[in-house]
């Protein structure tokens, strides 16, 4: 046996699905989603292009995973380590940005300027 | 003298060429080889994953400044290498197939060449048009990069944007050069005939790298090309 051969139909669909999803994100992000207000709240302040933009970039991420890269028809393990790469990948992401994106909730520790120098004069004293 | 026992001699004769002997069959290496190159694709996706980290934190940050940036890239050119970088996937996909399939030689051949001139044509349209013009523009930082007053407040940080561009799509173009490598030789190869139904590994290892690359620049394309408010002033570019 030589493995599972991908029907060259196959290969020019999802060519085709990939280059039409191209075309998608191009137009679509000449147009300001942002300006549609729905009036759900929630709908009105994600930036929907962004939102857009990457949502179809996974889709055609995944076409070629899938299909280019033969994992649909790959063993369990194959699949596992695939999706382990894009797991620690999230990790990176999110709580970098965990991080970064709340350090405003609580409020800077603005007084050691005015701590330090009352308290260097005593630290001197000790030794 | 030679050190290999003559019984194992005599089974060289009785396996396909290329069938390695610590695997039970050619079902498990070839599993063995897709799952080897699939763990060092893992650490590439640490390795752009975390310059995608940086990038998207560093926008949040100075996200008017990125969309300056952003707005001054060409969509036309991102969009058709987009599509050239696809076709190039495709050529590839069917250069494995070729094989695969018992196809003669001199299709996957062709198909790998095909392969080659669409990853050169990508290069071409990004080194000659959008690295030129960039250059020309004073959109290079540390080759004369210039401040424009119609960024404002946000102009400092245009130079940042420009870092990661030619960064991040240096990078991918540094991989897509030594990818030129590897379908050259993979070219050789097929030529001599050393490929078949059975034993076509090297090819199904190489296409993983080349769609990897191409599943880079997927997310590239609408990272630095796309997501910079375009609307805002559409007409240009």
């Amino acid at each position: 046996m030589s493995g599972h051969v991908v029907p060259v139909k196959t290969y020019l669909g999802i060519f085709v699905a990939l280059l039409a999803l191209t075309a998608l994100t191009t137009v679509v992000a000449f147009v300001d989603f942002d300006t549609l207000h729905t009036g759900i709240h929630l709908i009105d302040v994600i930036p929907l292009n962004t939102v857009v933009a990457l949502a179809i970039a996974v889709a055609k991420m995944l076409l070629v995973i899938l299909f280019f890269m033969h994992v649909k028809y790959s063993s369990g393990l194959t699949k596992v380590v695939v999706m382990s790469g894009f797991l620690f990948l999230a990790i990176l992401v999110s709580l970098t940005l965990a991080d970064e994106l709340t350090r405003h909730w609580s409020p800077e520790p603005g007084a050691w300027n005015t701590v330090v120098p009352t308290i260097l004069p005593l630290l001197r004293g000790l030794f | 003298m030679s050190e290999v026992p003559v019984s194992e001699m005599a089974m060289h004769g009785a396996h396909p060429p290329g069938f390695k002997h610590q695997f039970e069959d050619m079902d498990q290496q070839r599993e063995a080889g897709s799952l080897g190159m699939w763990v060092f694709l893992v650490t590439e996706i640490m390795f752009f994953g975390g310059l995608f980290a940086t990038y998207i934190i560093y926008r949040t940050l100075y996200l008017t400044a990125f969309e300056e940036g952003s707005r001054l890239l060409n969509v036309k050119f991102g969009a058709a290498n987009t599509a050239v970088l696809i076709g190039s996937s495709l050529t590839m996909a069917l250069a494995i197939h070729a094989a695969q399939a018992g196809k003669k030689k001199s299709e996957q051949v062709m198909y790998l060449v095909l392969t080659m001139i669409l990853g050169a044509i990508f290069l071409f349209l990004k080194f000659n048009y959008e690295w030129r013009a960039d250059y020309h523009e004073h959109l290079i930082p540390g080759f004369g990069f210039i401040i424009r007053p119609e960024w404002g407040a946000a102009g400092t940080h245009v130079p940042l944007f420009f870092c990661f561009y030619f960064f991040m799509t240096g990078l991918h173009a540094t991989h897509m050069i030594i990818g030129f490598g590897i379908l050259g030789t993979l070219t050789v190869m097929a030529d001599r005939g050393r490929f078949n139904s059975e034993y076509y590994a090297p090819l199904e290892v190489s296409g993983l790298y080349w769609h990897f690359v191409d599943i880079v620049w997927i997310f590239l394309f609408p990272l630095l090309y796309l997501i910079g408010g375009r609307f805002a002033i559409s007409g240009v570019n």
